[in-house]
């Protein structure tokens, strides 16, 4: 880690100006609408968390009235867009320094609109301490929570709603933070929590948690025997002070004891025998260095096996670390982590997590909350409104931090509806929805980045262009473009800031981003014209279709799945194409894929299957609007539909790019319908329902689906899983085990990434998969 | 105990500074684990077998083996030992063939010896024959006898070995012959003055052989070849110990209990040592606190295995007070500790909760943090150097007692003997590690101790020693 300006840039604040401007824009968002407030004071750090409402704009499709055939006309919008403002509910959690604190209940109070608000939950040890001025300033009635109750809350909360929150550390590998796929089954697990003391507490279920030991050896020694020792006040510069000590030089090591012979003894010199044994002398002189690092060995190993021994003992492998020992201190990370594989020979991993110092704040907050289940509900991190992990790390220079300085946050999005694993993945806790991991793999982090960057004058365009008749859009979207450029700096230094870093997050991310600044569906316009353009040549690709033999037809549907996907829709050359001739567009995409044998090419067994009985039911994933949904995805769908499948057609929740949303998806199968009596009487007879994903994403994840889609998966018998595009079957689910058959397809549409899969622009992609016996 | 009587004749009065204590497992985070029974058994078995002189090389062999294989170093070494070895081999085999059962050995094999040279301390138990017959006496070489009559005469050596004179267990049959035990201790930087004496006293032509464990064995043995022309028989520290324990329990102290327990421990006034009869002594979680912990659980005595280890032992105890206090001793540590005040360094449970944390059922008492209060300036300010040492003392004992519990859940052990120098006059410790066991395991488990504490490794080598023709 940096050596730089971590003595300096330490989180001491003693001689900041306690009087300090806060940034309304950055620190405090929401406070208007804030109810609900919790606040967790540590010995250095106040976490405060706090309910809001989040107005921002959607767009909504909703069809024109019309009452047949005859109001169409040529050069119609097939539906209209209004935006609309809608009131989502968000989390926010800051943390900053206690020396903050009075100017933040200040800030509070001159904020704080809503004044329901009459009680403010509090835990950490600094509650009581402060009970009197958050009751004078804010007027609300501080309730004090108990402290361990609140850990265990807000860990529960975080395993099960934020994904990749726990990491393993491995400080010399690359990358050295490894996340961990959430497992379905948070229960049981033992959390460590190493403040001043150490507790250690076995948790079953969500409310049912059990202390099963301690000890008075964790961060209050390290701290309280360092200052002694070294005369050195602080905790983090005695972390830094360690972390350039020789521990050797205090510590009697097994070479010590045994000299040369350890090596034929098969035993490592360098382990300690005694800690602290060479200082057993008056006639030495000891470096502070030296013996912060002695002490901090001393201290992580007796922690590591004192867990490893309650892991055992309880026969648990699941050991999640935190407490003011371990925030964000890669250097107690990792000699935790190595006392921990070296006590457990490896059997039980010391686990991270990446909103660890929110934790008490997050169950305060809960305990608070509980009328309104919040629980019941699912929550995701909103990557926009959060800074990564580490963003104020001491161990960091002052270049590196994240502009808020010394607070970070982290907000999360009520979702509107709860997510869960679909029933068809084979195995869940395996599960991991991306293909590469950018955290792991350098070159082609290198590669995305660059191309996120490249492309945000293009995002940015489009966002102003979707709102025509905005007069600040314009300045809005340069807001945009900062917010997102600084994110993808960020990742550049500090990859794993959100996690494993994936094409999925760097898309998410920007999805946040500009639903940050009022562009909820920049697209929308897009999509809107070439639904219409795809809407009028349906009839004319259905006859062809129907002209074909039973054969050739199956072939020309795939390869009409797959030209949807070619071009780039949004780009305006193709939508003049389109615009003057789409029918000759289509063909054309068909004529530019690449030729039989595709990259991956299962198509005829998929054609063998197709002559075999049919499937139960198909459980679709759509991509993009216009052509691929409805000259693609539909004709494919009808197809399924006189097989006497039944079709499930999932659609995103929220826009994302030009892919399209559920809304969109249920007027498409209207229009659709009205012309084709297939659509028609399988829509009337629900044997084609359309579902939203419960996502806004433009890859899919699995294991975060909408509660009622996974329902009616298991109500219907989906036996066919269909995957399109390159967002959800590439970059994402590629590799995912499903328990019955699949379909994969997509058109490799980046240069670099097919040459990656051994293949070249317009590659496809046709991965037809059926699970081993 | 121990250093209190130290008010007995001196040779040179140089005063008894036993720089601190340790005793075996000083490998303490490491070293190698698992049962070991395997060896043992062989080497017992091959105990039983008259070529008694194989088993010790057999073990060498076996270690040698498991390991990286023979070094050229090892490999001259064991060679030597064969060059050497023929003739006194030669002889045992006759002897043992005209006498099948042990016979007084022949006066050749004096002095009897066992060594333990650990990270801090060197423990040497010394057997001096009281039967000698006025011919053995004639017949005994000078150098042996002078050997003799400094060990036994004295109570200090040089300035800083000390004779356990209250240790020394009289009357004691040991292979035939009777005699008294001794047992010395002197710090381990002083190793080399022990072996130029070894030279000075000219050991070498004694044909004896030196039975050492501990770690000092391996790190001083070239020291021992080249300086003092002394071959070493060196044996493994664990098993040394477990024999030495075994042993000497069954010896008994002088007509007294070995083994002992405290009874309300937490009580100044009622507290009281009492004698404990160890006669169901499997399983036994052995807790020895030398320089760091070793923590073995034996089930037989040729079965155990090392669980784990802390290297937070008495070497952390007083490293620390050295470092805090200034002292210079561990007498010097400990007796300041017992004037100190740890709650003054400490963080308890009731500084923080006002009293008991009752969600987690943990009493007021109890230390949440050690060392906590002295994050506070205000608070380093305020305490003395004693309240210091008594906090790294409490620290240190409580910690090894969280260990050995939990040890003692895991392996299912519900008897724990802490043996080790470190429990050396120090009954603040020993009471301690007494109550915490008690208290946190709801009165399931016992804490014993031992009249010997730091000495088994070196009485199990002794034996060692015995077994060799």
């Amino acid at each position: 880690m940096a050596e730089c300006g971590a003595s300096g840039s330490g989180s001491s604040g003693d001689s900041l100006d306690k009087s300090i401007t806060l940034p309304p824009d950055e620190i405090f968002r929401n406070l208007e609408n804030a109810k609900r407030f919790a606040i967790d004071i540590g010995g250095s750090l106040t976490k405060l968390a706090y309910y809001s409402t989040v107005q921002h704009k959607v767009a909504k499709v909703r069809s024109f009235d019309h009452s047949g055939k005859d109001t169409e006309r040529d050069h119609e919008p097939p539906y209209e867009i209004s935006v609309q403002e809608e009131i989502t509910a968000r989390l926010h959690f800051i943390k900053f320094e206690n020396t903050y604190i009075e100017a933040c209940l200040d800030f509070i109070k001159d904020h704080l609109v809503n004044t329901e608000t009459k009680v403010i939950q509090a835990t950490g040890g600094g509650a009581y301490k402060f009970k009197d001025l958050i009751e004078e300033k804010l007027r609300l009635k501080v309730d004090k929570e108990d402290v361990m109750t609140c850990l265990i809350k807000g860990c529960n909360f975080v395993l099960k709603n934020i994904p990749h929150e726990a990491f393993v550390y491995q400080k010399d590998s690359d990358p050295e933070f490894r996340f961990q796929t959430n497992h379905p089954h948070i229960f049981p697990y033992l959390l460590v929590n190493i403040g001043s003391g150490v507790s250690i507490v076995k948790v079953e279920t969500e409310d049912r948690f059990e202390w099963v030991g301690g000890s008075s050896i964790g961060g209050g020694t390290f701290w309280g025997l360092g200052a002694l020792l070294t005369k050195t006040k602080k905790f983090d510069e005695l972390l830094h002070l360690a972390s350039r000590g020789q521990h050797s030089n205090v510590d009697m090591l097994v070479r010590d004891v045994y000299g040369g012979a350890h090596q034929t003894l098969g035993l490592s010199g360098n382990l300690i025998a005694s800690s602290f044994g060479k200082s057993a002398t008056a006639d030495q002189e000891f470096s502070k260095e030296d013996m912060a690092k002695s002490l901090l060995h001393m201290i992580s190993n007796d922690i590591g096996q004192l867990a490893c021994l309650h892991a055992r003992l309880h026969s648990l492998d699941r050991v999640y670390f935190g407490g003011f020992f371990i925030r964000g201190h890669p250097v107690t990370m990792r000699t935790i982590t190595y006392s921990i594989n070296f006590f457990s020979k490896g059997e039980v991993q010391a686990l991270f997590l990446r909103h660890e110092g929110y934790l008490g704040a997050i169950g305060a907050f809960l305990k608070g909350a509980e009328q309104d289940n919040p629980n019941q509900y699912s929550w995701g991190e909103n990557y926009a409104g959060s800074s990564g992990l580490m963003s104020t790390s001491p161990e960091l220079g002052p270049a590196q931090r994240a502009r808020s300085g010394t607070f970070d946050l982290l907000e999360m999005d009520r979702l509107e509806r709860p997510l869960v694993n679909l029933p068809l993945l084979l195995d869940p806790p395996s599960y991991v929805p991306d293909t590469v991991d950018l955290t792991d793999d350098a070159l082609a982090r290198k590669y995305w980045l660059t191309c996120f960057e490249e492309a945000l004058d293009g995002v940015v365009k489009r966002a102003v262009a979707s709102q025509p008749d905005s007069v600040d859009a314009a300045e809005r979207a340069e807001k945009f473009r900062q917010k997102y450029w600084n994110k993808l700096q960020t990742l550049r230094q500090q990859p794993f800031a959100y996690g494993t870093l994936t094409v999925r997050s760097l898309l998410d991310t920007r999805e946040h981003c500009l639903n940050e600044f009022n562009f909820p569906d920049p697209y929308s316009k897009v999509k809107q014209r070439e639904n219409g353009v795809a809407l009028r040549c349906f009839p004319g690709v259905v006859r062809s279709l129907d002209t074909l033999g039973w054969e050739e037809r199956q072939l020309a549907l795939v390869k009409g799945l797959l030209a949807g996907n070619v071009f780039d829709w949004g780009a305006k050359a193709v939508s003049d194409v389109l615009e003057s001739d789409p029918y000759f567009g289509f063909e054309e995409a068909k004529r530019k894929l690449q030729e039989r044998p595709w990259l991956v090419d299962s198509y005829s067994e998929w054609l063998q299957r197709l002559k075999g009985p049919p499937h139960k039911c198909a459980l679709i994933f759509a991509d993009n609007s216009g052509i691929d949904i409805i000259l693609g995805v539909f004709p494919f769908v009808r197809e399924l539909l006189l097989r006497g499948t039944e079709v499930i057609l999932a659609c995103n929740s929220g826009p994302a790019l030009n892919d399209v949303t559920h809304g969109e998806s249920l007027i498409v199968a209207e229009r659709i319908a009205g012309m084709d009596p297939v659509v028609h009487s399988a829509l009337r007879e629900e044997r084609l329902l359309l579902v939203q994903t419960g996502s806004s994403s433009p890859c899919l994840d699995l294991s975060r689906l909408d509660k009622g889609l996974a329902a009616l998966v298991r109500e219907r018998g989906a036996d066919l899983v269909v995957i399109e595009g390159m967002g959800r079957a590439v970059h994402t689910n590629y590799h995912a085990a499903l328990c019955c058959e699949s379909l994969k397809l997509a058109v490799i549409k980046n240069a670099w990434l097919a040459e990656r899969l051994g293949g070249r622009l317009f590659s496809v992609i046709f991965k037809y998969e059926v699970p081993a016996e | 105990m121990g250093a209190g009587r130290l008010g007995a004749p001196m040779e040179r009065h140089g005063r008894a500074s036993a720089t601190s204590v340790s005793s075996g497992g000083e490998q303490a985070a490491g070293g190698p684990e698992g049962r070991r029974q395997e060896p043992l058994r062989r080497r017992a078995s091959s105990a039983s077998v008259p070529a008694v002189g194989a088993s010790v090389e057999g073990a060498r062999r076996d270690r040698l083996g498991s390991y990286s294989g023979p070094t050229s170093v090892s490999r001259q070494r064991v060679e030597s030992l064969r060059k050497k070895r023929p003739q006194l081999l030669l002889a045992f085999i006759s002897f043992s063939l005209l006498f099948p059962l042990r016979l007084p050995m022949s006066k050749s094999f004096f002095p009897w010896f066992g060594l333990d040279i650990g990270g801090t301390l060197v423990k040497l138990v010394y057997f001096e024959p009281k039967d000698i017959t006025a011919e053995e006496e004639e017949e005994e070489v000078e150098s042996l006898k002078s050997i003799r009559k400094y060990l036994t005469s004295n109570v200090a050596y040089g300035s800083t070995g000390i004779r356990d004179v209250h240790l020394e267990l009289k009357d004691l049959t040991l292979c035939g012959r009777k005699g008294n035990l001794h047992f010395i201790r002197f710090p381990t930087h002083d190793m080399p003055a022990f072996i130029q004496m070894g030279r000075d006293k000219n050991f070498s032509s004694l044909h004896t052989v030196f039975c050492a464990t501990g770690g000092g064995a391996y790190k001083f043995e070239q020291d021992f070849l080249t300086i003092g022309d002394l071959q070493l028989c060196k044996l493994d520290e664990l098993d040394c110990l477990i024999k030495g324990i075994l042993y000497i329990d069954s010896v008994g102290f002088n007509g007294r209990s070995q083994c002992y327990y405290f009874e309300n421990p937490a009580d100044s006034e009622k507290c009281q040592k009492l004698p404990f009869d160890l006669k169901n002594p499997y399983p036994l979680l052995l807790v020895n606190i030398g320089s760091g912990v070793s923590i073995l659980a034996v089930y037989s005595k040729d079965n155990y295995k090392r669980v784990t280890g802390t290297s937070l032992g008495g070497g952390t105890f007083f490293g620390l007070c050295c470092l805090l206090t200034g002292c210079t001793t561990f007498e010097e540590a400990l007796e300041m500790a017992s004037r100190g005040d740890s709650t003054k360094v400490d963080k308890l449970v009731r500084d923080i909760y006002g009293g008991d944390y009752e969600r987690f059922g943990l009493p007021g008492w109890a230390v949440a943090s050690s060392f906590g209060n002295m994050m506070s300036k205000e608070k380093r300010e305020a305490v003395s150097k004693e309240d210091l040492a008594r906090a790294t003392l409490i620290t240190i004992t409580n910690n090894i007692g969280s260990i050995a519990r939990m040890c003692a859940l895991n392996e299912n052990i519900n008897q724990v003997v802490f043996v080790g120098n470190f429990l050396r006059i120090n009954t603040i410790a020993m009471r301690l590690l007494a109550y915490a066991l008690d208290y946190w395991s709801k009165g399931q488990l016992k804490a014993l101790f031992s009249e010997h504490e730091g000495y088994f490794g070196a009485v199990g080598a002794l034996l060692e020693l015995l077994k060799i023709p």
